[in-house]
This record gives C-alpha cells, structure tokens and sequence, in this order.
C-alpha cells in the first residue's frame, strides 16, 4: 500500500518535472506569442513594436539608414580595442576574443552561482586587469556593449539551458519577477507585454516580450544615448510606481536571464533604435 | 390675503427655485469637469491609456471603450467600486486599482466616477 503510494507520487512527481522545466516554458511562450499575434512570424518579433505596424516600420527603417548610435558604436569598438594599463585588453576575456559571442550571455556561471550578463562581464574583465568598473545604465559600459553586439548580428541567442539546482533557481526567481505585479499600478511585466501586446497604450504599441533582449543596448530617441537594458529595466519599474532595483542587481541579471533564455533561437540585432 | 403679494412670493419662490438649480448645475458642471480634468491627466487617471472616451486624443485600446456608461452601470456605485480596485470582480484585470493604491484620493475618485458615469 504505502509502495503503491510513493510510486504513485513517483510518477507524479516525475510528471511535473518533465512538464515545468525551463524549454516547456520556452515552447509555452513561443506559442502565447503565436496565438495572440499569428499574423507576426516569431522571428521578427527582435523588432518590437516595429513589427506591429507597417507605418512605424517605415519611419524606423528609415532612421535606422543613419542610425543614431553609430558614433557611440564606433566609440564602442575604440573602447573595446584600447589596451589596460598592463597592456592586455577585452578580447583577452572573452572566448572568440569577444567578437560575435552576443548571444551566449547572459549564462549562469555554476562556480560562482550565479548570472553572468555581458555588461558584468566586461566589467569583471576590467577590475582584473586594475581598471575600474564602468557605470551600467549608459556612457562607454554601453558603447562597449553595443559593439560586442554589432559583431554578433545574426547570431542566434543561445542561452544554455539551466540544468543544475542553483540555475533552476535563478531561471525561476528570474520568471517570478516577470509574472508578479509590483508598483502603485499593479503592473506584472507580463500585464503589458502578454496580456496587452500589439495593442495600444495611447498611441504606443505593447510589444512582444518574445525577442525583448536581443537588440540592447538601445539607442532611445527620449535618452539622446546608448542605455542597457537594465536601465530600460528601472525605466519600466519607475513608470509603474515600483521602486526601480540596482543595475546588474541579482534581481535584474535573473530577468534577464529568463526573459533570454525565452527568446533563444531569435537573432541578436543589437544596437538598436526606439523612440 | 394680498393679491399682489401672492405674485410676488411666486415670482420669488420661482427666481429661487432657478437660481438654486442653476447652482447645482454649475456644481455638476464643476464635478465633471474636475472628473473629466483627473480621467485625462497622465499622472492620475489616464484613462485615455486604454480606454476610448469622447473628446480624447490617441486613446489606448486595451479596455472597452467608455460609452454608454449608464446603461452598463445602472448602479453609479457600482462602477465606483470598479474603478476603486477592479481586481474584485476580475482577477487577471489589467486596471489599476485606483482607490486601493491610493492613486486617487476618495474626492478625486468620486468626480472621476461622475465623469465616467455621464459618459
């Protein structure tokens, strides 16, 4: 009888795993967008609301012919060549020395236990080579980052997926976030971008989270620069009267590492520009 | 009893009668306004985020579009009670929930819900 019973538990146990791990919730998500939006093919959801709307697209192709953040690209692409003071640079961190590697990031680093995003990446290449840490919401941490995804176009996002406790654990805190209400206005991020998307916020179109990490950092005409994505992160928070968290705070790093892991098999087309 | 004098207490009954609903139409009127000032205003109702209402530029459309409010909400309490914190009767909503958040305060909820309700 009680053998029965923790076979019984067994098989149900087993059930669940096979049912809630981190590629169901990928193909679930794939899917949400699918149904919701089947006049969009997956894929260009990396555009955002430009792929929602024939007549923004045509004014976004069209500023993207002379986009604004070249000159913070170029700048990007001096930052990451430029030696450190013992003479080593970036490339020296970074497999393929950091040149199209975009869309392995963020990954979990089973070592140190935790998320890895570019943006942290470069800056610990940095401090172990004596140079200090670079600002993360905007500025040259930006401009490097938006290099680094320049040489990645194309690539595929590939964000391993997370197989041991520690980054199941992440992944799940990472899509906790994601689905909770926070703030005066009880927004989830989900509020707005799954359950709204492709509809209108006043004259703004709720895009698809699908895609949402691949073209960071972004060049947003209301910032006149290069953010990262973490700075689009406190933006959001901010405007729905939550208390906006640190950059690359642990909370930040797991939403982007599930929001990542969601879009895997997108094409990274970082830098990008938004109004 | 004086002829006369019973014209002129009609005549002052009837000047009275108009002058006191003249004042409570311009208090309506007052209502409104400020309801309709605070449904428009991004910072506190910003209803046009998502609903359609008449006279509005570049509404939203994730809720319905707010007409015939009336006829929806028979009961003014009701739609009060909804726009309070509408996550009572729907759990998955999207609306904020004004009164709960304090977004609104109990006076301003009040000339937003006659706004709404004239609609």
């Amino acid at each position: 009888m009680i053998g029965l019973r923790s076979i019984t538990l067994a098989v149900l146990l087993g059930t669940t795993a096979v049912h809630a791990g981190p590629e169901e919730d990928r193909q679930r998500f794939r899917e949400f967008y699918q149904n919701r939006l089947s006049s969009i093919p997956l894929e260009a959801h990396v555009d955002g609301a430009y792929a929602m709307n024939a007549g923004a697209r045509e004014q976004w192709l069209e500023m993207e012919e002379f986009p604004p953040y070249e000159f913070e690209l170029d700048e990007g692409q001096e930052l990451f060549e430029a030696s450190f003071a013992d003479g080593e640079s970036l490339a020296s961190c970074f497999p393929e020395g950091g040149q199209g590697v975009r869309q392995g990031y963020p990954y979990f680093d089973e070592e140190a236990g935790e998320v890895v995003t570019l943006e942290l990446a470069i800056n610990r290449c940095r401090e172990a080579h004596g140079e200090q840490p670079l600002p993360y919401l905007s500025g040259d941490l930006a401009k490097i980052s938006a290099y680094m995804a320049y040489t990645s176009r194309g690539n595929v996002i590939n964000v391993p997926t997370p197989q041991s406790e520690a980054a199941l654990a992440a992944y799940e805190s990472g899509k906790q976030f994601y689905y909770s209400r926070r703030g005066q206005l009880n927004f989830a991020c989900s509020s707005c971008h799954m359950q709204n998307t492709g509809l209108n916020l006043r004259a703004e179109i709720l895009s698809a989270s699908l895609g949402h990490t691949s073209h960071w950092p972004v060049y947003r005409l209301k910032w006149e620069e290069l953010g990262t994505l973490h700075k689009r992160f406190q933006e959001c928070n901010s405007q729905v009267g939550a208390v906006p968290l640190e950059a690359q705070s642990e909370a930040y790093r797991n939403l982007e590492y599930f929001l990542t892991y969601m879009s895997n098999g997108l094409e990274i087309n970082g830098p990008g520009t938004r109004k | 009893m004086n002829r006369e004098h019973a014209g002129l207490d009609r005549l002052i009954f009837v000047f009275a009668g108009w002058l006191l609903a003249t004042a409570v139409w311009a208090a309506d009127e007052a209502q409104l306004e400020k309801g309709r000032a605070l449904a428009f205003d991004r910072n506190k109702g910003n209803c046009l985020s998502c609903h359609m209402i008449a006279g509005g530029e570049l509404p939203g459309n994730g809720g319905p579009p707010l007409i015939q409010m009336k006829a929806r909400f028979p009961d003014r309490q009701v739609l009060r009670d909804q726009i309070w914190d509408s996550s009572i009767r729907n759990p998955q909503t999207i609306m904020p929930p004004y009164g709960r958040h304090q977004i609104l305060s109990e006076e301003e909820l009040d000339a937003v819900t006659d706004y709404i309700h004239s609609l």
